[in-house]
């Protein structure tokens, strides 16, 4: 990885197919994940999108920043939506109604839209075994109708339907792990991916097209607006996020688990929170607790690397 | 060359889809409609289809991947009921607004609660507004013969709609009828290949679904509200083909021994049937009366229905769904829109019958008919009753 970081700008691809003109907040670490998941599937690709930030920005009619075949029918079937695609060109091109080629086909969805309101649509595109990929950008809160919280909001974070106050600390539970989720569908590629590792996400997602079959995608995306912070921090924090084990990086092709950035010695979790508004409220005590949690969960991510690595 | 045979209309239903050569079918088991897409699934298995069967984890992913499906081209093809219906609701406007051309059976079931798996019309009644193409058939030869018409309908390019065909459950779907069963080839003289006027195309990309800010979501809903009405011509054209090709001559609007009627019954469905029957006998007795029934229910063939109804002074609509604390039953609402303000209206006795799979016997005929005959002889219009109630309407249960 370290050359790549010597000549990059030579090594990613010019081309933009999610382009400027987009209405996109300052700062928002969605859609320079989905910029750079277009630079690394090329021009072959059809996307479908869930309702939601990365769907209102891109498409105000008469407008697009799409320079891809694109579709948006409802918040909560994306993965349906692009399962149908994938079955229709199928068919057609087994058929010889339209020339035999190699098409990604890729469906979007928020946090909301994967780990709430379409965790059923998403499990049935995966179990079904679509030859597609899905991908959740995780802003960790619906940020499109206002920063209210989902199950993917991480423990104490502030929202406006987790709020802290004089009897809550924010929100109560624990982050969902959707990407365990998509794991146990035994599908061939799951992998996390973080902007900020622009490489890292790259390679990934090269994998997750190469695959015969469904890929899952959870990209880390930071959302200055909703996670009261400056956007000038937008690529930092998505680092902080890896180095504090709050996001690590790994991804489970065929069933064995790799982390793919690992780190070495975990930064204090503080470093991440403090710069972020909607986290202020949180006490000492709390913050400890996270911050173990944390690191068991990283913990056990490597003793799992570990394991497979030995068993291979 | 099509041979008769018995055969159950759910069957039969089914291989026409077949032989209409879909591309892809996605559906979900739901009663009364799942041999339609049991019998896709072995044709597909079996190696008589080439087509993919995407065996979606719920209705509303039975809709969302036939958008995606059409969206990509292909022919796409899926069958439902009652809740599955219901749960579609969202997409189904999606699906219209997109312009995305498919067709979907509905064997028409009651809507819970309580749970019932029983025909009537609530679960269609209730999506009126989708903005669909619906028509209704009343027996299997029809609803066999629809198939191939409704796609080609819906793929028309003057048309480019998703079409619904509705017939009633268990009364029509599990009837094993003899039924004239069009071949592959036949059917290939009338539906040409599907030519999508737009498809998600990676050489010619474009945005589909895009938002509809308030400065153009008014032109939106104006342009479906255009193309569905539009429809109507290409509809009745394509009936036409279909008669001069195979001899079965279909109308949006049907009548039947209407001549002269003082009194006519408008209904929907299968229940016609049993209509028919009892028309006859009246009509050997001497009785003026007959039956108008829509085929087409969207877009509404208003003028058709004035024309066959003209001259009758009183009208006997059976509904098979009602609107509780509305306005009655949405046929009659329909028909009621239909012949306001027009010259020598008939008077309008409305009555809902046959839910949840009650039994609709031509005694019920009868005693709708007295309802009707006192309006005629000058009886001040009873307001809508729902018959067959145990008790009486709103009486004691």
């Amino acid at each position: 990885m370290e050359k790549f970081n010597v000549f990059a700008s030579r090594l990613l691809p010019k081309e933009d197919y999610l382009c400027s003109g987009h209405r996109a907040c300052q700062g928002c670490a969605e859609v320079l994940a989905m910029r750079l998941i277009h630079k690394a599937l090329g021009r072959n690709t059809i996307v479908a999108s869930a309702t939601g930030c990365m769907e209102i920005i891109s498409s105000p009619f008469p407008e697009t920043a799409w320079n891809l075949p694109w579709m948006h029918v409802a918040f909560e079937n994306a993965a349906t939506v692009a399962s149908g695609i994938e079955s229709g060109y199928k068919a057609l091109m087994r058929k010889g109604r339209i020339p035999q080629r190699k098409i990604n086909f890729i469906a979007y969805g928020g946090d909301g839209a994967t780990a709430d309101i379409g965790l059923q649509w998403v499990s049935g595109a995966m179990e079904r075994g679509h030859n597609m990929i899905y991908v959740c950008y995780d802003n960790e809160a619906y940020m499109n109708t206002g920063i209210q919280r989902s199950s993917s909001t991480p423990f104490g974070a502030s929202t406006t339907t987790s709020p802290a106050g004089r009897e809550s600390d924010g929100q109560a539970t624990w982050k969902k792990n959707v990407t365990a989720i998509m794991a146990a569908h035994d599908i061939p590629y799951v992998a996390t991916v973080n902007p900020s590792y622009p490489f890292d996400l790259f390679q990934k997602i090269r994998k997750a097209a190469a695959v015969d079959g469904p890929a899952y995608i959870h990209a880390y995306s930071c959302c200055p607006t909703g996670w009261r912070m400056r956007t000038d921090l937008a690529v930092q924090i998505g680092r902080l996020a890896v180095e504090t084990a709050v996001a690590p990086l790994y991804e489970i092709e065929n069933g064995k688990l790799r982390i793919t950035q690992p780190i070495e010695k975990i930064r204090p979790v503080r470093d991440y929170l403090k710069i972020q508004g909607r986290f202020r409220h949180l006490k000492d005590t709390i913050i400890d607790d996270i911050e173990t949690r944390l690191h068991q969960e990283y913990r056990a991510l490597e003793a799992r690397q570990a394991r497979e690595q030995e068993e291979a | 060359m099509s041979v008769r045979r018995g055969v159950e209309v759910s069957i039969a239903v089914a291989e026409a889809a077949g032989f209409c050569d879909v591309d892809v079918v996605a559906a979900y088991p739901i009663t009364p409609q799942t041999h339609i897409v049991e019998h896709l699934a072995s044709l597909v298995a079996d190696g008589h289809l080439d087509a993919e069967f995407v065996p979606v984890e719920s209705e509303h992913a039975a809709m969302s991947a036939c958008c995606g499906s059409a969206a990509a081209g292909a022919r796409t093809f899926t069958a439902t009921s009652s809740q599955g219906l219901a749960l579609m609701h969202e997409v189904l406007f999606i699906a219209a607004a997109l312009r995305l051309p498919m067709v979907m059976v509905v064997a028409n079931r009651a809507l819970s609660g309580p749970i019932n798996i029983w025909n009537d019309h609530s679960d269609i009644m209730t999506e009126r507004d989708v903005g669909w193409i619906a028509l209704f058939a009343e027996n299997g030869q029809e609803a066999t013969d629809l198939v191939p018409i409704c796609h080609r309908i819906s793929e028309d390019p003057r048309v480019q709609l998703p079409v619904m065909l509705n017939f009633d459950g268990f009364i029509v779907s599990h009837m094993i009828e003899p039924i004239e069963q069009l071949s592959k080839e036949e059917i290939k003289t009338f539906l040409p290949d599907f030519a999508p006027v737009q498809r998600l195309d990676i050489d010619n990309p474009f945005t589909m679904g895009p938002v509809g800010m308030p400065n153009v979501y008014t032109e939106a809903k104006m342009a479906g509200e255009h193309a569905i009405r539009a429809s109507y011509e290409p509809i009745v054209e394509i009936f036409k083909d279909f008669g001069d090709k195979f001899g079965r001559y279909y109308n949006p609007v049907e009548s039947y021994r209407t001549d002269g009627a003082d009194i006519i019954f408008v209904m929907m469905g299968a229940i016609t049937e049993t209509a028919m029957t009892w028309v006859d006998a009246q009509r050997d007795a001497g009785t003026k009366v007959g039956i108008v029934r829509f085929r087409l229910w969207r877009p509404l063939p208003a003028d058709d229905f004035k024309k066959a109804v003209a001259g009758a002074k009183v009208l006997a609509i059976l509904d098979r769904h009602f609107s509780p604390g509305g306005p009655g039953g949405p046929v009659a609402q329909e028909v009621k829109y239909t012949l306001y303000g027009t010259d020598n209206a008939p008077k309008i006795v409305e009555v809902v019958v046959g839910l949840g799979g009650r039994d609709v016997f031509p005694e019920d005929f009868d005693d709708i008919y007295k309802r009707a005959e006192a309006v005629l002889n000058g009886a001040p219009v009873p307001p809508f009753e729902l018959t067959q109630v145990r008790g009486g309407h709103y009486g004691k249960i």
